[in-house]
Protein backbone atom coordinates (compact mmCIF):
# COMPACT_ATOMS: atom_id res chain seq x y z
CA UNK A 1 0.00 0.00 0.00
CA UNK A 2 2.76 2.44 0.95
CA UNK A 3 4.48 1.53 -2.26
CA UNK A 4 1.43 2.43 -4.31
CA UNK A 5 1.04 5.70 -2.45
CA UNK A 6 4.52 6.68 -3.52
CA UNK A 7 3.46 6.30 -7.15
CA UNK A 8 0.38 8.50 -6.97
CA UNK A 9 2.27 11.62 -8.15
CA UNK A 10 3.38 9.62 -11.19
CA UNK A 11 -0.16 8.75 -12.18
CA UNK A 12 -1.19 12.36 -11.75
CA UNK A 13 1.71 13.51 -13.94
CA UNK A 14 0.60 11.20 -16.71
CA UNK A 15 -3.02 12.40 -16.78
CA UNK A 16 -2.59 15.30 -19.27
CA UNK A 17 -0.66 13.21 -21.79
CA UNK A 18 -2.88 10.16 -21.53
CA UNK A 19 -5.99 12.32 -21.80
CA UNK A 20 -4.66 14.04 -24.89
CA UNK A 21 -3.89 10.73 -26.58
CA UNK A 22 -7.37 9.50 -25.67
CA UNK A 23 -8.87 12.57 -27.34
CA UNK A 24 -6.62 12.91 -30.34
CA UNK A 25 -6.00 9.23 -31.10
CA UNK A 26 -8.68 7.06 -29.49
CA UNK A 27 -11.97 8.95 -29.83
CA UNK A 28 -11.53 9.32 -33.63
CA UNK A 29 -11.42 5.53 -33.90
CA UNK A 30 -15.16 5.54 -33.20
CA UNK A 31 -15.53 7.79 -36.25
CA UNK A 32 -14.37 4.99 -38.53
CA UNK A 33 -18.03 3.91 -38.66
CA UNK A 34 -18.63 6.92 -40.94
CA UNK A 35 -17.39 4.76 -43.79
CA UNK A 36 -20.66 2.81 -43.45
CA UNK A 37 -22.94 5.79 -42.91
CA UNK A 38 -24.44 8.65 -44.82
CA UNK A 39 -23.10 11.58 -42.85
CA UNK A 40 -25.48 14.38 -41.97
CA UNK A 41 -23.99 17.39 -40.22
CA UNK A 42 -27.02 18.04 -38.05
CA UNK A 43 -27.25 14.40 -36.91
CA UNK A 44 -23.57 13.92 -36.07
CA UNK A 45 -21.50 10.77 -36.42
CA UNK A 46 -23.56 8.53 -34.17
CA UNK A 47 -27.06 9.40 -35.38
CA UNK A 48 -26.40 9.51 -39.12
CA UNK A 49 -28.12 6.62 -40.91
CA UNK A 50 -26.31 3.41 -41.84
CA UNK A 51 -25.91 2.70 -45.54
CA UNK A 52 -23.99 -0.58 -45.47
CA UNK A 53 -21.29 -0.86 -48.13
CA UNK A 54 -22.72 1.88 -50.35
CA UNK A 55 -19.80 4.31 -49.82
CA UNK A 56 -17.38 1.62 -50.84
CA UNK A 57 -19.32 0.63 -53.94
CA UNK A 58 -19.44 4.32 -54.93
CA UNK A 59 -15.71 4.62 -54.40
CA UNK A 60 -14.92 1.56 -56.48
CA UNK A 61 -17.49 2.23 -59.19
CA UNK A 62 -15.43 5.13 -60.46
CA UNK A 63 -11.85 5.01 -61.55
CA UNK A 64 -10.94 6.98 -58.40
CA UNK A 65 -10.10 4.10 -56.13
CA UNK A 66 -7.63 2.54 -58.53
CA UNK A 67 -5.84 5.86 -59.15
CA UNK A 68 -5.70 6.65 -55.43
CA UNK A 69 -4.21 3.40 -54.35
CA UNK A 70 -1.90 3.14 -57.33
CA UNK A 71 -0.51 6.63 -56.66
CA UNK A 72 -0.18 6.22 -52.91
CA UNK A 73 1.55 2.85 -53.05
CA UNK A 74 3.51 3.58 -56.23
CA UNK A 75 5.00 6.83 -54.96
CA UNK A 76 5.80 5.31 -51.59
CA UNK A 77 7.65 2.38 -53.14
CA UNK A 78 9.54 4.70 -55.48
CA UNK A 79 10.46 7.04 -52.62
CA UNK A 80 11.52 4.15 -50.42
CA UNK A 81 13.97 2.77 -52.98
CA UNK A 82 15.34 6.16 -54.03
CA UNK A 83 15.64 7.49 -50.49
CA UNK A 84 17.45 4.41 -49.24
CA UNK A 85 19.95 4.28 -52.10
CA UNK A 86 20.58 8.02 -52.01
CA UNK A 87 20.93 8.19 -48.23
CA UNK A 88 23.43 5.32 -48.07
CA UNK A 89 25.45 6.72 -50.98
CA UNK A 90 25.62 10.19 -49.44
CA UNK A 91 26.47 8.82 -45.99
CA UNK A 92 29.35 6.77 -47.41
CA UNK A 93 30.65 9.72 -49.43
CA UNK A 94 30.43 11.99 -46.41
CA UNK A 95 32.42 9.48 -44.41
CA UNK A 96 35.17 9.36 -47.04
CA UNK A 97 35.64 13.13 -47.27
CA UNK A 98 38.90 14.04 -45.55
CA UNK A 99 38.51 17.78 -45.37
CA UNK A 100 36.82 18.49 -42.03
CA UNK A 101 35.52 21.78 -43.41
CA UNK A 102 33.73 20.19 -46.37
CA UNK A 103 32.35 17.46 -44.13
CA UNK A 104 30.96 19.91 -41.61
CA UNK A 105 29.68 22.40 -44.15
CA UNK A 106 27.86 19.83 -46.26
CA UNK A 107 26.42 18.13 -43.20
CA UNK A 108 24.90 21.46 -42.21
CA UNK A 109 23.66 22.49 -45.63
CA UNK A 110 22.03 19.21 -46.72
CA UNK A 111 19.61 19.56 -43.82
CA UNK A 112 18.28 22.94 -44.97
CA UNK A 113 15.54 21.50 -47.23
CA UNK A 114 14.32 19.46 -44.26
CA UNK A 115 13.71 22.71 -42.37
CA UNK A 116 11.32 24.17 -44.94
CA UNK A 117 7.56 23.64 -44.98
CA UNK A 118 5.89 22.35 -48.11
CA UNK A 119 4.13 25.69 -48.55
CA UNK A 120 7.49 27.40 -48.88
CA UNK A 121 8.75 24.58 -51.10
CA UNK A 122 5.74 25.00 -53.36
CA UNK A 123 6.82 28.63 -53.87
CA UNK A 124 10.32 27.47 -54.75
CA UNK A 125 8.99 24.90 -57.21
CA UNK A 126 6.79 27.61 -58.70
CA UNK A 127 9.81 29.88 -59.12
CA UNK A 128 11.44 27.04 -61.05
CA UNK A 129 8.49 25.75 -63.06
CA UNK A 130 6.03 28.64 -63.39
CA UNK A 131 4.67 28.99 -66.92
CA UNK A 132 5.79 32.54 -67.71
CA UNK A 133 8.20 33.39 -64.89
CA UNK A 134 9.73 30.03 -64.08
CA UNK A 135 13.47 29.70 -64.20
CA UNK A 136 13.41 26.45 -66.15
CA UNK A 137 11.32 27.87 -68.99
CA UNK A 138 13.08 31.24 -69.06
CA UNK A 139 16.69 30.57 -68.28
CA UNK A 140 17.17 26.98 -69.44
CA UNK A 141 14.71 26.02 -72.16
CA UNK A 142 14.63 29.41 -73.91
CA UNK A 143 18.41 29.75 -74.38
CA UNK A 144 18.43 26.18 -75.70
CA UNK A 145 15.83 27.18 -78.26
CA UNK A 146 13.16 24.91 -76.78
CA UNK A 147 9.49 25.68 -76.36
CA UNK A 148 8.37 26.59 -72.84
CA UNK A 149 6.56 23.75 -71.05
CA UNK A 150 3.31 24.28 -69.22
CA UNK A 151 4.40 22.21 -66.22
CA UNK A 152 1.30 22.75 -64.11
CA UNK A 153 -1.08 21.36 -66.72
CA UNK A 154 0.81 18.25 -67.88
CA UNK A 155 0.43 15.29 -65.49
CA UNK A 156 3.09 13.23 -67.22
CA UNK A 157 5.95 15.27 -65.74
CA UNK A 158 4.73 15.06 -62.17
CA UNK A 159 5.89 11.63 -61.06
CA UNK A 160 9.41 12.85 -61.81
CA UNK A 161 8.92 16.32 -60.30
CA UNK A 162 7.36 14.97 -57.09
CA UNK A 163 10.08 12.36 -56.76
CA UNK A 164 12.82 14.96 -57.15
CA UNK A 165 11.21 17.41 -54.73
CA UNK A 166 10.66 14.66 -52.18
CA UNK A 167 14.22 13.38 -52.53
CA UNK A 168 15.57 16.92 -52.26
CA UNK A 169 13.75 17.49 -48.99
CA UNK A 170 14.46 14.07 -47.46
CA UNK A 171 17.92 12.94 -48.48
CA UNK A 172 19.87 15.09 -46.00
CA UNK A 173 17.81 13.85 -43.10
CA UNK A 174 18.07 10.19 -44.12
CA UNK A 175 21.77 10.32 -44.89
CA UNK A 176 22.52 11.81 -41.47
CA UNK A 177 20.94 8.73 -39.87
CA UNK A 178 23.13 6.40 -41.94
CA UNK A 179 26.19 8.57 -41.44
CA UNK A 180 25.78 8.42 -37.66
CA UNK A 181 25.54 4.64 -37.93
CA UNK A 182 28.70 4.45 -40.04
CA UNK A 183 30.82 6.61 -37.73
CA UNK A 184 29.74 4.35 -34.88
CA UNK A 185 31.41 1.34 -36.52
CA UNK A 186 34.57 -0.15 -35.14
CA UNK A 187 37.49 1.60 -36.88
CA UNK A 188 39.88 -1.29 -36.34
CA UNK A 189 37.94 -3.41 -38.85
CA UNK A 190 38.70 -0.88 -41.57
CA UNK A 191 42.34 -0.61 -40.56
CA UNK A 192 42.76 -4.38 -40.59
CA UNK A 193 41.14 -4.55 -44.03
CA UNK A 194 43.41 -1.79 -45.32
CA UNK A 195 46.47 -3.65 -44.04
CA UNK A 196 45.25 -6.75 -45.84
CA UNK A 197 45.16 -4.70 -49.03
CA UNK A 198 41.41 -4.09 -49.41
CA UNK A 199 40.79 -0.92 -51.44
CA UNK A 200 38.16 1.65 -50.68
CA UNK A 201 35.44 -0.02 -52.77
CA UNK A 202 36.07 -3.39 -51.19
CA UNK A 203 35.90 -1.90 -47.72
CA UNK A 204 32.58 -0.22 -48.52
CA UNK A 205 31.13 -3.36 -50.05
CA UNK A 206 32.33 -5.94 -47.53
CA UNK A 207 32.39 -3.98 -44.29
CA UNK A 208 30.13 -0.92 -44.44
CA UNK A 209 27.22 -2.38 -46.40
CA UNK A 210 26.71 -5.53 -44.31
CA UNK A 211 26.91 -3.51 -41.11
CA UNK A 212 24.26 -1.07 -42.36
CA UNK A 213 21.79 -3.90 -42.82
CA UNK A 214 20.14 -3.44 -39.42
CA UNK A 215 19.53 0.26 -40.03
CA UNK A 216 18.18 -0.39 -43.51
CA UNK A 217 15.74 -2.95 -42.14
CA UNK A 218 14.53 -0.67 -39.34
CA UNK A 219 14.02 2.33 -41.60
CA UNK A 220 12.41 0.26 -44.36
CA UNK A 221 10.07 -1.27 -41.82
CA UNK A 222 9.00 2.19 -40.69
CA UNK A 223 8.37 3.27 -44.30
CA UNK A 224 6.39 0.13 -45.06
CA UNK A 225 4.27 0.86 -42.03
CA UNK A 226 3.40 4.19 -43.68
CA UNK A 227 2.80 2.65 -47.11
CA UNK A 228 -0.84 3.75 -47.25
CA UNK A 229 -0.07 7.25 -45.98
CA UNK A 230 1.32 10.04 -48.11
CA UNK A 231 2.80 13.39 -47.23
CA UNK A 232 -0.22 15.63 -47.73
CA UNK A 233 1.98 18.70 -48.16
CA UNK A 234 3.95 17.20 -51.02
CA UNK A 235 0.90 16.12 -53.00
CA UNK A 236 -1.35 19.06 -52.19
CA UNK A 237 0.97 22.08 -52.04
CA UNK A 238 3.68 21.31 -54.55
CA UNK A 239 1.28 20.76 -57.53
CA UNK A 240 -0.60 23.83 -56.18
CA UNK A 241 -3.78 21.75 -55.91
CA UNK A 242 -4.00 21.89 -59.70
CA UNK A 243 -7.05 20.02 -60.97
CA UNK A 244 -5.40 19.12 -64.26
CA UNK A 245 -2.63 17.23 -62.50
CA UNK A 246 -4.87 15.13 -60.30
CA UNK A 247 -4.39 11.90 -62.21
CA UNK A 248 -0.71 11.98 -61.28
CA UNK A 249 -0.90 13.71 -57.91
CA UNK A 250 -3.97 12.43 -56.06
CA UNK A 251 -3.23 10.19 -53.12
CA UNK A 252 -5.52 8.88 -50.39
CA UNK A 253 -4.71 11.89 -48.23
CA UNK A 254 -5.46 14.55 -50.83
CA UNK A 255 -8.60 12.69 -51.87
CA UNK A 256 -9.84 12.62 -48.29
CA UNK A 257 -9.05 16.32 -47.93
CA UNK A 258 -10.99 17.23 -51.07
CA UNK A 259 -13.93 15.06 -50.11
CA UNK A 260 -14.08 16.65 -46.68
CA UNK A 261 -13.27 20.29 -47.37
CA UNK A 262 -13.97 20.99 -51.04
CA UNK A 263 -16.54 18.71 -52.64
CA UNK A 264 -18.41 17.68 -49.50
CA UNK A 265 -18.35 14.09 -50.67
CA UNK A 266 -17.80 12.67 -47.21
CA UNK A 267 -19.09 9.16 -47.87
CA UNK A 268 -16.49 8.19 -50.43
CA UNK A 269 -13.71 10.04 -48.64
CA UNK A 270 -14.59 8.23 -45.39
CA UNK A 271 -14.51 4.91 -47.22
CA UNK A 272 -11.04 5.70 -48.60
CA UNK A 273 -9.89 6.84 -45.16
CA UNK A 274 -11.26 3.66 -43.58
CA UNK A 275 -9.28 1.51 -46.00
CA UNK A 276 -6.18 3.59 -45.30
CA UNK A 277 -6.47 3.05 -41.53
CA UNK A 278 -7.19 -0.67 -41.70
CA UNK A 279 -4.69 -1.51 -44.44
CA UNK A 280 -2.03 0.65 -42.77
CA UNK A 281 -2.52 -1.24 -39.51
CA UNK A 282 -2.42 -4.64 -41.21
CA UNK A 283 0.71 -3.69 -43.17
CA UNK A 284 2.68 -2.56 -40.15
CA UNK A 285 1.79 -5.73 -38.23
CA UNK A 286 2.62 -7.98 -41.18
CA UNK A 287 5.94 -6.30 -41.93
CA UNK A 288 6.98 -6.53 -38.32
CA UNK A 289 5.97 -10.18 -38.04
CA UNK A 290 7.98 -11.04 -41.15
CA UNK A 291 11.09 -9.28 -39.84
CA UNK A 292 10.68 -10.88 -36.45
CA UNK A 293 10.69 -14.30 -38.11
CA UNK A 294 13.85 -13.58 -40.12
CA UNK A 295 15.90 -11.28 -37.87
CA UNK A 296 14.15 -10.94 -34.56
CA UNK A 297 16.49 -8.28 -33.15
CA UNK A 298 15.54 -5.84 -35.91
CA UNK A 299 11.80 -6.01 -35.37
CA UNK A 300 10.23 -2.78 -34.17
CA UNK A 301 8.18 -4.51 -31.49
CA UNK B 1 46.34 -0.63 -51.64
CA UNK B 2 47.70 2.42 -53.34
CA UNK B 3 47.34 5.72 -51.56
CA UNK B 4 46.79 7.62 -54.78
CA UNK B 5 43.45 6.05 -55.61
CA UNK B 6 42.37 6.46 -51.98
CA UNK B 7 43.10 10.15 -52.17
CA UNK B 8 41.33 10.36 -55.51
CA UNK B 9 38.21 8.75 -54.03
CA UNK B 10 38.24 11.10 -51.09
CA UNK B 11 38.59 14.15 -53.34
CA UNK B 12 35.83 12.88 -55.59
CA UNK B 13 33.62 12.44 -52.54
CA UNK B 14 34.35 16.01 -51.48
CA UNK B 15 33.44 17.36 -54.92
CA UNK B 16 30.13 15.46 -54.94
CA UNK B 17 29.29 16.65 -51.42
CA UNK B 18 29.94 20.27 -52.37
CA UNK B 19 27.72 19.79 -55.41
CA UNK B 20 24.93 18.29 -53.29
CA UNK B 21 25.24 21.15 -50.83
CA UNK B 22 24.87 23.54 -53.75
CA UNK B 23 21.73 21.73 -54.94
CA UNK B 24 20.27 22.12 -51.45
CA UNK B 25 21.00 25.82 -51.19
CA UNK B 26 20.35 26.93 -54.78
CA UNK B 27 16.51 26.90 -54.68
CA UNK B 28 16.58 28.89 -51.44
CA UNK B 29 18.92 31.36 -53.09
CA UNK B 30 16.55 31.59 -56.06
CA UNK B 31 13.71 32.43 -53.69
CA UNK B 32 15.74 35.14 -52.00
CA UNK B 33 17.12 36.70 -55.18
CA UNK B 34 13.65 36.75 -56.74
CA UNK B 35 12.35 38.71 -53.78
CA UNK B 36 14.90 41.48 -54.33
CA UNK B 37 14.53 41.65 -58.10
CA UNK B 38 12.65 44.58 -59.62
CA UNK B 39 9.15 43.75 -60.82
CA UNK B 40 9.96 44.83 -64.37
CA UNK B 41 12.93 42.55 -64.50
CA UNK B 42 10.88 39.67 -63.05
CA UNK B 43 8.21 40.14 -65.70
CA UNK B 44 10.80 40.25 -68.44
CA UNK B 45 13.23 37.50 -67.42
CA UNK B 46 11.30 35.46 -64.89
CA UNK B 47 12.74 34.29 -61.59
CA UNK B 48 16.51 34.20 -61.62
CA UNK B 49 19.48 34.15 -59.27
CA UNK B 50 21.12 36.88 -61.34
CA UNK B 51 18.64 39.75 -61.43
CA UNK B 52 19.01 42.20 -64.28
CA UNK B 53 17.91 44.92 -61.93
CA UNK B 54 17.51 44.87 -58.16
CA UNK B 55 14.33 46.23 -56.62
CA UNK B 56 12.78 46.31 -53.20
CA UNK B 57 9.19 47.07 -54.20
CA UNK B 58 8.10 43.70 -52.87
CA UNK B 59 9.35 44.50 -49.39
CA UNK B 60 8.04 48.04 -49.63
CA UNK B 61 4.63 46.62 -50.44
CA UNK B 62 4.88 44.20 -47.52
CA UNK B 63 5.76 47.10 -45.28
CA UNK B 64 2.57 48.87 -46.37
CA UNK B 65 0.61 45.72 -45.54
CA UNK B 66 2.59 45.30 -42.35
CA UNK B 67 -0.50 45.07 -40.21
CA UNK B 68 -1.39 41.67 -41.68
CA UNK B 69 2.18 40.47 -41.95
CA UNK B 70 3.18 41.40 -38.42
CA UNK B 71 -0.03 39.94 -37.08
CA UNK B 72 0.63 36.64 -38.85
CA UNK B 73 4.17 36.69 -37.58
CA UNK B 74 2.93 37.21 -34.06
CA UNK B 75 0.54 34.28 -34.47
CA UNK B 76 3.37 32.04 -35.66
CA UNK B 77 5.47 33.04 -32.67
CA UNK B 78 2.54 32.51 -30.28
CA UNK B 79 1.71 29.13 -31.81
CA UNK B 80 5.32 27.96 -31.71
CA UNK B 81 6.13 29.14 -28.20
CA UNK B 82 2.85 28.11 -26.51
CA UNK B 83 2.65 24.83 -28.43
CA UNK B 84 6.26 23.82 -27.89
CA UNK B 85 6.48 24.64 -24.20
CA UNK B 86 3.18 22.93 -23.35
CA UNK B 87 4.05 19.96 -25.49
CA UNK B 88 7.49 19.42 -23.96
CA UNK B 89 6.05 19.62 -20.43
CA UNK B 90 3.27 17.11 -21.15
CA UNK B 91 5.62 14.77 -23.03
CA UNK B 92 8.12 14.79 -20.14
CA UNK B 93 5.43 14.21 -17.53
CA UNK B 94 4.24 11.18 -19.46
CA UNK B 95 7.67 9.81 -20.35
CA UNK B 96 9.37 9.99 -16.98
CA UNK B 97 7.03 7.76 -14.94
CA UNK B 98 7.11 5.23 -17.78
CA UNK B 99 10.89 5.05 -17.51
CA UNK B 100 10.59 3.87 -13.91
CA UNK B 101 10.89 0.11 -13.91
CA UNK B 102 8.98 -0.21 -10.64
CA UNK B 103 5.84 1.65 -11.78
CA UNK B 104 2.80 -0.64 -11.49
CA UNK B 105 0.88 -0.86 -14.77
CA UNK B 106 3.83 0.40 -16.77
CA UNK B 107 3.44 -2.08 -19.61
CA UNK B 108 -0.26 -1.44 -20.08
CA UNK B 109 0.34 2.30 -20.31
CA UNK B 110 3.28 1.86 -22.67
CA UNK B 111 1.07 -0.24 -24.94
CA UNK B 112 -1.68 2.39 -24.79
CA UNK B 113 0.85 4.93 -26.13
CA UNK B 114 2.47 2.61 -28.62
CA UNK B 115 -0.87 1.63 -30.12
CA UNK B 116 -1.48 5.26 -31.20
CA UNK B 117 1.57 4.91 -33.45
CA UNK B 118 0.16 1.84 -35.18
CA UNK B 119 -3.47 2.62 -35.75
CA UNK B 120 -5.21 5.89 -36.45
CA UNK B 121 -8.76 6.88 -37.27
CA UNK B 122 -7.63 9.20 -40.05
CA UNK B 123 -8.45 12.76 -40.99
CA UNK B 124 -12.23 12.68 -41.29
CA UNK B 125 -13.02 11.28 -37.84
CA UNK B 126 -10.40 13.61 -36.31
CA UNK B 127 -11.84 16.62 -38.05
CA UNK B 128 -15.39 15.72 -36.99
CA UNK B 129 -14.31 15.25 -33.41
CA UNK B 130 -12.30 18.46 -33.10
CA UNK B 131 -14.99 20.55 -34.74
CA UNK B 132 -18.17 18.95 -33.36
CA UNK B 133 -17.14 17.77 -29.90
CA UNK B 134 -14.57 20.42 -29.04
CA UNK B 135 -15.71 23.29 -31.29
CA UNK B 136 -12.17 24.16 -32.07
CA UNK B 137 -12.87 25.75 -35.44
CA UNK B 138 -11.70 29.37 -35.76
CA UNK B 139 -10.04 29.47 -32.34
CA UNK B 140 -6.40 29.74 -31.32
CA UNK B 141 -6.61 26.19 -29.92
CA UNK B 142 -6.87 24.90 -33.49
CA UNK B 143 -3.26 25.96 -34.01
CA UNK B 144 -2.07 24.07 -30.94
CA UNK B 145 -3.96 20.85 -30.38
CA UNK B 146 -5.04 18.85 -33.43
CA UNK B 147 -2.46 16.17 -34.28
CA UNK B 148 0.68 18.24 -33.51
CA UNK B 149 0.59 18.47 -29.77
CA UNK B 150 1.90 15.14 -28.50
CA UNK B 151 3.39 12.25 -30.41
CA UNK B 152 3.68 8.77 -29.01
CA UNK B 153 7.00 8.63 -30.80
CA UNK B 154 8.46 11.51 -28.78
CA UNK B 155 7.17 10.00 -25.54
CA UNK B 156 8.80 6.65 -26.24
CA UNK B 157 12.02 8.33 -27.37
CA UNK B 158 12.19 10.34 -24.17
CA UNK B 159 11.32 7.35 -21.99
CA UNK B 160 14.17 5.38 -23.55
CA UNK B 161 16.54 8.26 -22.86
CA UNK B 162 15.52 8.48 -19.21
CA UNK B 163 15.80 4.75 -18.60
CA UNK B 164 19.21 4.42 -20.26
CA UNK B 165 20.84 7.66 -19.08
CA UNK B 166 19.66 8.08 -15.50
CA UNK B 167 21.40 5.43 -13.37
CA UNK B 168 19.12 3.61 -10.94
CA UNK B 169 21.50 4.14 -8.03
CA UNK B 170 21.21 7.92 -8.40
CA UNK B 171 17.43 7.62 -7.99
CA UNK B 172 17.89 5.18 -5.10
CA UNK B 173 20.26 7.52 -3.30
CA UNK B 174 17.83 10.42 -3.63
CA UNK B 175 15.00 8.26 -2.32
CA UNK B 176 17.02 7.22 0.72
CA UNK B 177 17.71 10.90 1.37
CA UNK B 178 13.96 11.28 1.56
CA UNK B 179 13.38 13.32 -1.61
CA UNK B 180 9.86 13.15 -3.04
CA UNK B 181 9.34 11.84 -6.58
CA UNK B 182 8.47 15.30 -7.87
CA UNK B 183 11.61 16.71 -6.34
CA UNK B 184 13.71 13.91 -7.85
CA UNK B 185 12.29 14.69 -11.29
CA UNK B 186 12.86 18.43 -11.03
CA UNK B 187 16.21 18.48 -9.24
CA UNK B 188 17.97 15.39 -10.54
CA UNK B 189 16.40 13.92 -13.65
CA UNK B 190 15.68 17.06 -15.68
CA UNK B 191 19.14 18.65 -15.25
CA UNK B 192 20.64 15.37 -16.44
CA UNK B 193 18.36 15.23 -19.50
CA UNK B 194 19.05 18.50 -21.27
CA UNK B 195 20.05 16.83 -24.58
CA UNK B 196 16.76 14.98 -25.00
CA UNK B 197 14.69 17.94 -23.81
CA UNK B 198 16.30 20.27 -26.31
CA UNK B 199 16.00 17.67 -29.07
CA UNK B 200 12.29 17.12 -28.53
CA UNK B 201 11.84 20.87 -28.10
CA UNK B 202 13.60 21.69 -31.37
CA UNK B 203 11.68 19.12 -33.38
CA UNK B 204 8.37 20.23 -31.90
CA UNK B 205 9.16 23.90 -32.48
CA UNK B 206 10.05 23.21 -36.11
CA UNK B 207 6.78 21.32 -36.61
CA UNK B 208 4.76 24.22 -35.14
CA UNK B 209 6.64 26.91 -37.04
CA UNK B 210 6.08 25.08 -40.33
CA UNK B 211 2.49 24.06 -39.66
CA UNK B 212 -0.08 25.18 -42.20
CA UNK B 213 -2.42 22.19 -42.11
CA UNK B 214 -4.27 23.04 -38.93
CA UNK B 215 -4.92 26.51 -40.30
CA UNK B 216 -6.09 25.07 -43.60
CA UNK B 217 -8.57 22.74 -41.90
CA UNK B 218 -9.71 24.74 -38.93
CA UNK B 219 -9.31 28.47 -39.64
CA UNK B 220 -11.94 29.10 -42.27
CA UNK B 221 -13.43 32.40 -41.11
CA UNK B 222 -10.98 33.85 -38.61
CA UNK B 223 -8.25 34.90 -41.01
CA UNK B 224 -6.96 37.19 -38.28
CA UNK B 225 -5.63 34.02 -36.61
CA UNK B 226 -3.57 33.14 -39.68
CA UNK B 227 0.07 32.32 -39.10
CA UNK B 228 2.69 33.26 -41.65
CA UNK B 229 2.40 29.77 -43.20
CA UNK B 230 -1.38 30.12 -43.52
CA UNK B 231 -0.85 33.50 -45.12
CA UNK B 232 1.55 31.98 -47.64
CA UNK B 233 -0.90 29.21 -48.35
CA UNK B 234 -3.66 31.75 -48.93
CA UNK B 235 -1.49 33.94 -51.18
CA UNK B 236 -1.12 31.08 -53.67
CA UNK B 237 -4.77 31.38 -54.60
CA UNK B 238 -5.43 35.04 -53.84
CA UNK B 239 -2.53 37.39 -54.32
CA UNK B 240 -4.67 40.36 -53.31
CA UNK B 241 -5.17 38.97 -49.80
CA UNK B 242 -2.64 41.44 -48.44
CA UNK B 243 -4.16 44.52 -49.97
CA UNK B 244 -5.58 47.21 -47.73
CA UNK B 245 -6.38 50.87 -48.05
CA UNK B 246 -2.84 52.08 -48.03
CA UNK B 247 -1.77 49.51 -50.54
CA UNK B 248 -4.79 50.36 -52.65
CA UNK B 249 -3.76 54.00 -52.73
CA UNK B 250 -0.57 52.73 -54.27
CA UNK B 251 -2.71 51.27 -57.02
CA UNK B 252 -4.55 54.56 -57.40
CA UNK B 253 -1.25 56.35 -57.72
CA UNK B 254 -0.68 54.15 -60.73
CA UNK B 255 2.24 52.33 -59.25
CA UNK B 256 2.19 48.68 -60.12
CA UNK B 257 1.64 46.17 -57.34
CA UNK B 258 4.68 43.89 -57.36
CA UNK B 259 2.57 40.75 -57.10
CA UNK B 260 5.17 38.43 -58.60
CA UNK B 261 7.89 39.40 -56.16
CA UNK B 262 5.62 39.83 -53.13
CA UNK B 263 4.94 36.13 -52.79
CA UNK B 264 8.61 35.34 -52.80
CA UNK B 265 9.22 38.08 -50.23
CA UNK B 266 6.64 36.59 -47.85
CA UNK B 267 8.24 33.17 -48.27
CA UNK B 268 11.64 34.66 -47.47
CA UNK B 269 10.25 36.27 -44.33
CA UNK B 270 8.78 32.92 -43.29
CA UNK B 271 12.04 31.00 -43.54
CA UNK B 272 14.51 33.68 -42.50
CA UNK B 273 14.29 33.10 -38.72
CA UNK B 274 14.79 29.34 -39.20
CA UNK B 275 17.83 29.83 -41.42
CA UNK B 276 19.34 32.38 -39.03
CA UNK B 277 18.81 30.27 -35.93
CA UNK B 278 19.60 26.90 -37.51
CA UNK B 279 23.44 27.05 -37.50
CA UNK B 280 23.40 27.57 -33.73
CA UNK B 281 21.17 24.55 -33.18
CA UNK B 282 22.60 22.36 -35.90
CA UNK B 283 24.18 19.96 -33.42
CA UNK B 284 20.95 19.53 -31.51
CA UNK B 285 19.08 18.87 -34.74
CA UNK B 286 21.53 16.24 -35.88
CA UNK B 287 21.36 14.58 -32.49
CA UNK B 288 17.59 14.59 -32.69
CA UNK B 289 17.60 13.00 -36.11
CA UNK B 290 19.98 10.32 -34.95
CA UNK B 291 18.09 9.48 -31.76
CA UNK B 292 14.75 9.61 -33.52
CA UNK B 293 15.80 7.81 -36.66
CA UNK B 294 17.18 4.64 -35.20
CA UNK B 295 14.54 3.05 -33.02
CA UNK B 296 12.91 5.32 -30.44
Amino acid sequence: MRKLKRFIPFYIMMIPGLTYLFINNYIPLTGLQLAFKKFKYNEGIFNSPWVGMKNFSFLFKTNDAWVLFRNTLGYNLLFLVINTVLAIAVAILLNEVRSAFVRKMSQTVVLIPFLLSYVVISYIVYALLGQSGGMVNNSILKPLGMEPVSWYTKPKYWPLILTLVQAWKAFGYNSIIYYATIIGFDKSLYEAAAVDGAGVWKRIWFITMPMLKATVITLTLMSIGRMFYSDFGLFYQVPMNSGMLQKATTTIDTYVYRGLMESNDIGRAAAAGFLQSILGFVTVLTANTVVRKIESENALF
Amino acid sequence: MNMKSERGFSNGAAVIMVLLAFICIFPVLLLFMSSITSEASLLKNGYSVFPEEFGFDAYRYLWMSREKILRAYGMTIAQTSVGTSLSVVVTTLLAYPLSRKDLPGRNVIAFYIFFTMLFSGGMIPSYMMWTQMFHIKDTFFALIFPSLFLSGFAVIMMRTYFSTNIPDNVLEAAKIDGASEVKILLRIVLPMSKPILSTVGLMTALAYWNDWMNGLYYLTKRTDLYTIQNLLNRLITSADFLSNNQANSLLAANIQVPSVGVRMAVAVIAILPILVIYPFFQKGFVKGIVIGGVKG
